[in-house]
């Protein structure tokens, strides 16, 4: 019986024996492997693919104007892997990246997945910067590895929880999530906040994220009368709502996240979603020193920004240049360095804590107008 | 049953057995050396996934009971480990207690479920333990509040690896001047619990009980018309899968280090099923080979990009893209070919071969 | 009450869109007692499809009438989706008539996973958004609001239903199907071709998901390769509910699944005192169904037949 899982096992090995691709010299030329982790199948394959879209960008970019460390001429190569946003997958290719000798990665995209990972990127010594995995939980892990270049949920949350209430006037809010790490952990931080700054949370209703359609939770929250709906999720399932809100003839305002804070957004919820808001962590790119011509390049090579992208090629940024300071790109050499980052990003400031989150993160309010996203305003997080 | 013939015989026997245990034993390194290390890690799950399918082999394959919700089973012995070995509640007790008892726990629950399904038949029995599965998913997924029991869509972190004193089987040892990685030493704690289940399943087939059980799966009325006692039987199937499921999600709990609910989800308990029926329903050696090539096939897969340049020059699908779609033709055609499993046993290649004529 | 209306009407949409759905489930298990797990996906093919052409058309001639736009989209999906249907009976399932039982079973997810897949190969991986065509009406009955695409989904089902009704106890092909589900050796011997039975029956189970597939992405704006999984779990959980095997079952299990769906999600939380929000509503519906199948083992309208080994 065993017999067959061996043999098994060597057939596999003969299929891909010489087919991993090791650090090799290429001429002068130093091959260093980074890897990007993010679902590239899948419900969510979409954002995947944005993400590795962006950390290639960078990659790109900073090859072709060359990297010099300790002497050497360095090129950057990304080793690209699917997680299918699956906690057990995101550990078999996190020790597959391990084990292809990358010196750093850029992943992964969801909580779920990062969160498992990084305790194998920990265990190897090898630094890890998530654009987009935004749950406290994974640098609460207390792994030196650990790094993101996007504001928690708890800071997001409280921002948004409090600027519902205090800027745009909500007493009655009802709050919606979608049962995921990410939802879940933003809504409750929304409400904590908006409590804390004198909202009543009228409704806490719940979906899925597969789900489309609402109208019955929707029903029951119309007649609670709130005065604001916050959505704790992603733009498949925020579109809908916002169509079936109207739908119902509900007049309340509708507020979501950085998952609902997308282009795909407006292209899905079509004219209704006129005077949406959503926020997103960081500052507009547009804004940014070198995010509009950040977005021209993307958009030209990879078609329209599906949303983490920008964070993604901040990401391996800040990497980098944590090399660049080390003048090496052996992990324990510039693993030391990141900590000291100071880097100035499309998406904003990037400055890490101790543990590290990025600090004093800002966080950006964004409302549909004339089918566009147009920037409300930036609030500091203060956390 | 003279014996005279016996004497030359056993030594073969053992030589084929002292050459498989010599070969499991060095697999790890071999993987290690030839693949790497994810491989190792790969190998692991596999044996998870032999322990799970063997599992559920009993309740489908030996019984005949259609189950879509196994993946229950594995879920609550996965956050059993993670209560009681992990700063969520800040137990942190050894695994040699916690095992047992998430084990017997899935158990009881295996029953527990089991009874208001007696009943049922076929695709109705199916459609009910799916709505078991999905119900214990969904309050592991909403057990935060009011009080919060599972850490809800969070999930468990930090979960202790299995430990004994101070040995850790998530960091390296050197032994006999080799150094066991973490992944290595799960592998030995793996096989060896495995081989226990691989043994209790051979009792079990060869039992009393075990041939009930395929009474009951081949006609149930007659089964118990034979004097049977269909109901207890039944329910000691459903037991002791799940038995099996909660022992392999403890130790998938210490193996992560974090347990969420999206782990544990339908796809979870249908590729499980997928496992059996591929490999051979009811014939261990078919159902441990559908395990050890469904978990590894998806992966073996990624490397497709490779094998494109290799063969034509250039990447002409993005190898995740090409993946599933590959490990779906795959199924579909196992199944075409091989409609009894990839190793059936002789008695369902028997029946097969009786319903052609 | 004007919430307990809308609910009412939030569940029957629903609901009717599962029973299309449910149909096909029902229609094949009736004939051959297998789950075509793959039924789903033919949905989502038909949404595809659909909007592929919807998509193409409201570009090309944006004077064009919306309903007129939405007919074409179905004239195309609908012959497509009858025809994946017939390959997938020919390719995936026909070879296994004589297999292990569950030997189908796993072809038809082997046959999900590829639908889904070639579906984001050519699609990709994006959430594809239903072009705003249709009339956005919306009327107020009793303080309940109902949409003009919420209207149009509840007839269509129900004049769906009845020809199929039509169709299955009055025509030849009917009366055949019929037959072939009492018993495919004697149905043979009586002159039917079964063969032909059973491909009109994949064929007619596609159409209807076509449409479903097409009525769902129109009532939600978006379809995505991925959208057949739950719908058609879903949908599979109605037929169950219903009595599967069982057109009348079918139907009704669905418009109850959306009922129980909608009524539970919306009082789930008053009722409980908000101990059970609705994050338990598949909970219940879950828990409607093992009840109804423990006291029912055949389900609402199936018939208790001794079953065959």
């Amino acid at each position: 019986m065993t017999g067959h899982t061996l043999g098994w096992v060597v057939v596999a090995a003969a299929l891909v024996a010489g087919c991993g691709d090791k650090p090799q010299q290429n001429g002068d030329n130093q091959v260093v492997l980074i890897g990007q982790v993010s679902p590239l199948t899948g419900p969510q394959a979409h954002l995947g693919k944005d993400n590795e879209n962006g950390a290639r960008l960078a990659l790109d970019e900073i090859n072709a104007a060359g990297l010099t460390l300790g002497g050497k001429k360095v090129v950057l190569e990304l080793k690209s892997e699917d997680d299918a946003a699956d906690p057990k997958t995101a550990t078999t290719v996190a020790q597959k990246l391990v084990d292809e000798g990358v010196i750093g990665v850029i992943g992964h995209l969801n909580s779920g997945a990062t969160i498992p990972a990084s305790k194998i990127y920990s265990d190897n010594a090898i630094p890890q910067i998530s654009p987009s995995a935004t749950a406290v939980a994974y640098t609460a892990s207390g792994f030196k590895t650990a790094y993101r270049v996007m504001t928690n949920d708890a800071q997001q949350g409280s921002v948004l929880g409090n600027y519902a209430v205090t800027k745009l006037g909500a007493k009655k809010i009802a709050i919606i999530d979608d049962r995921t790490a990410y939802g879940q952990g933003l809504a409750d931080e929304v409400e904590k906040a908006a409590k804390a700054a004198g909202g009543e949370v009228v409704a806490r209703e719940y979906t899925s994220d597969r789900s489309t359609d609402f109208m019955a939770i929707l029903t029951s929250i119309k007649g609670k009368a709130p005065d604001l709906v916050f959505f704790g999720g992603m733009d498949p399932q925020a579109a809908p709502m916002i169509k079936q809100m109207k739908q119902l003839g509900m007049q309340a305002k509708f507020l979501g996240g950085d998952g609902a804070q997308t282009p795909k957004l407006i292209e899905l919820a079509g004219a209704d979603a006129e005077g949406a808001l959503a926020s997103n962590p960081g500052l507009p790119l547009d804004a940014m020193p070198g995010g509009s011509a950040f977005k021209a390049k993307f958009e030209a090579k990879y078609g329209k920004i599906q949303n983490y992208s920008p964070y993604a090629y901040d990401a391996m940024h800040v990497m980098i240049d944590a090399m660049k300071r080390a003048d090496s790109s052996d992990p324990a050499k510039y693993l030391a360095e990141l900590p000291k980052t100071d880097y100035q990003g499309v998406t904003g400031r990037i400055r890490f804590d101790a543990r590290g989150d990025i600090t004093g993160g800002a966080v950006t309010l964004y409302q549909v107008k004339d089918g566009k996203w147009q920037t409300l305003e930036t609030v500091q997080s203060g956390k | 049953m003279s014996s005279v013939p016996k004497l030359n015989k056993p030594q073969p026997r053992w030589l084929v057995f002292g050459l498989l245990a010599l070969g499991l034993a060095l697999l790890p390194f071999l993987v290690d050396a030839g693949l790497g290390r994810s491989w190792v890690r790969l190998l692991d799950l596999a044996l998870l996934y032999v322990m799970l399918a063997l599992g559920l082999n009993i309740v489908v394959g030996y019984a005949g009971l259609l189950d879509l919700g196994y993946v229950a089973f594995y879920a609550l012995g996965a956050y059993v480990y993670a209560w009681l070995a992990s700063p969520h509640f800040g137990l942190h007790l050894p695994f040699w207690a916690i095992l047992p008892l998430g084990a017997a726990l899935a158990g009881l629950f295996g029953v527990l479920l089991g009874t208001p399904t007696l009943r049922l038949r076929g695709d109705y029995l199916a459609i009910v333990t799916l709505g078991f599965g999905e119900i214990i998913r969904i309050f592991m997924n909403n057990l935060n509040a009011p009080v919060n029991l599972t850490n809800g869509p969070q999930g468990i972190n930090l979960i202790d690896p299995v430990r004994l004193g101070e040995f850790s089987l998530s960091q390296p040892h050197a032994l006999f001047g080799y150094t066991f990685t973490g992944v290595h030493l799960t592998y030995y704690l793996f096989l060896l619990l495995v081989l226990a289940v691989i043994f209790i399943s051979m009792r079990l087939e060869d039992s009393r009980i075990g041939r009930a059980w395929v009474a009951i799966r081949e006609d149930e009325i007659a089964a118990a018309a034979t004097g049977i006692n269909t109901r207890n039987l039944k329910l000691l199937a459903f037991a002791m899968g799940a038995t099996f499921g909660g022992l392999a999600g403890g130790l998938f709990a210490s193996f992560q280090g974090f347990i969420s609910p999206e782990s544990f989800n339908l796809m979870e308990s249908i590729m499980i099923l997928c496992m059996i029926v591929l490999g051979g329903m009811g014939h261990i050696p078919g159902v441990i080979f559908g395990a050890v090539v469904l978990t590894l096939l998806p992966e073996a897969l990624r490397y497709t990009g490779d094998w494109q340049r290799t063969l034509f020059g250039q990447i002409y699908i993005d190898p995740a893209d090409l993946r599933m779609l590959l490990f779906g033709v795959a199924l579909v055609a196992v199944m075409l070919y091989r409609p009894a499993g990839m190793i059936p046993s002789a008695r369902r290649r028997q029946e097969f071969a009786d319903a052609k004529g | 009450m004007d919430i307990f209306l809308q609910q009412l009407i939030n569940g029957l949409v629903l609901g009717s869109v599962y029973a299309l759905v449910a149909l096909g489930y029902t229609m094949v298990y009736g004939i051959l007692e297998l789950i075509n797990f793959a039924h789903g996906e033919i949905t989502m093919m038909g949404a595809m499809v659909s909007l592929a052409v919807i998509g193409a058309l409201a570009l090309a001639a944006p004077g064009l009438p919306g309903v007129l736009i939405l007919g074409a989209g179905l004239a195309v999906a609908i012959p497509v989706c009858m025809a994946l249907g017939l390959l997938i009976e020919r390719v995936a399932y026909r070879p296994l008539r004589h297999a292990p039982r569950l030997a189908p079973l796993i072809t038809a997810i082997g046959v999900s996973i590829i639908l889904q897949n070639i579906a984001m190969l050519i699609w990709g991986k994006q959430y594809i958004p239903f072009p705003a065509i249709l009339p956005q009406g919306r009327h107020e009955i009793l303080g309940a609001s109902i949409s003009d695409t919420q209207i149009a989904i509840l007839v269509l089902a129900v004049l769906i239903m009845l020809t199929l009704i039509l169709v299955v106890q009055k025509t030849r092909l009917g009366r055949a199907m019929r037959a072939t589900a009492q018993s495919r050796q004697v149905a043979s011997l009586m002159g039917v071709d079964v063969n032909r039975v059973i491909a009109s029956t994949f064929v007619i189970g596609s159409a209807l998901a076509a449409v479903a597939g097409v009525m769902v992405s129109a009532y939600y704006g978006l379809a995505h390769y991925y959208m057949g999984f739950l719908l058609g779990l879903k949908a599979f959980s109605a037929a169950v509910l219903g009595g599967i095997g069982n057109l009348g079952g079918a139907m009704l299990g669905g418009l109850l699944l959306g009922l129980i769906e909608s009524f539970g999600a919306g009082y789930i939380g008053d009722l409980t005192g908000g101990f059970l929000g609705s994050h338990y509503q598949d909970v219940f519906a879950f828990f409607v169904l093992i009840a109804v199948l423990v006291f029912r083992p055949s389900g609402l309208l199936g018939a208790r037949v001794v079953e065959r080994a």
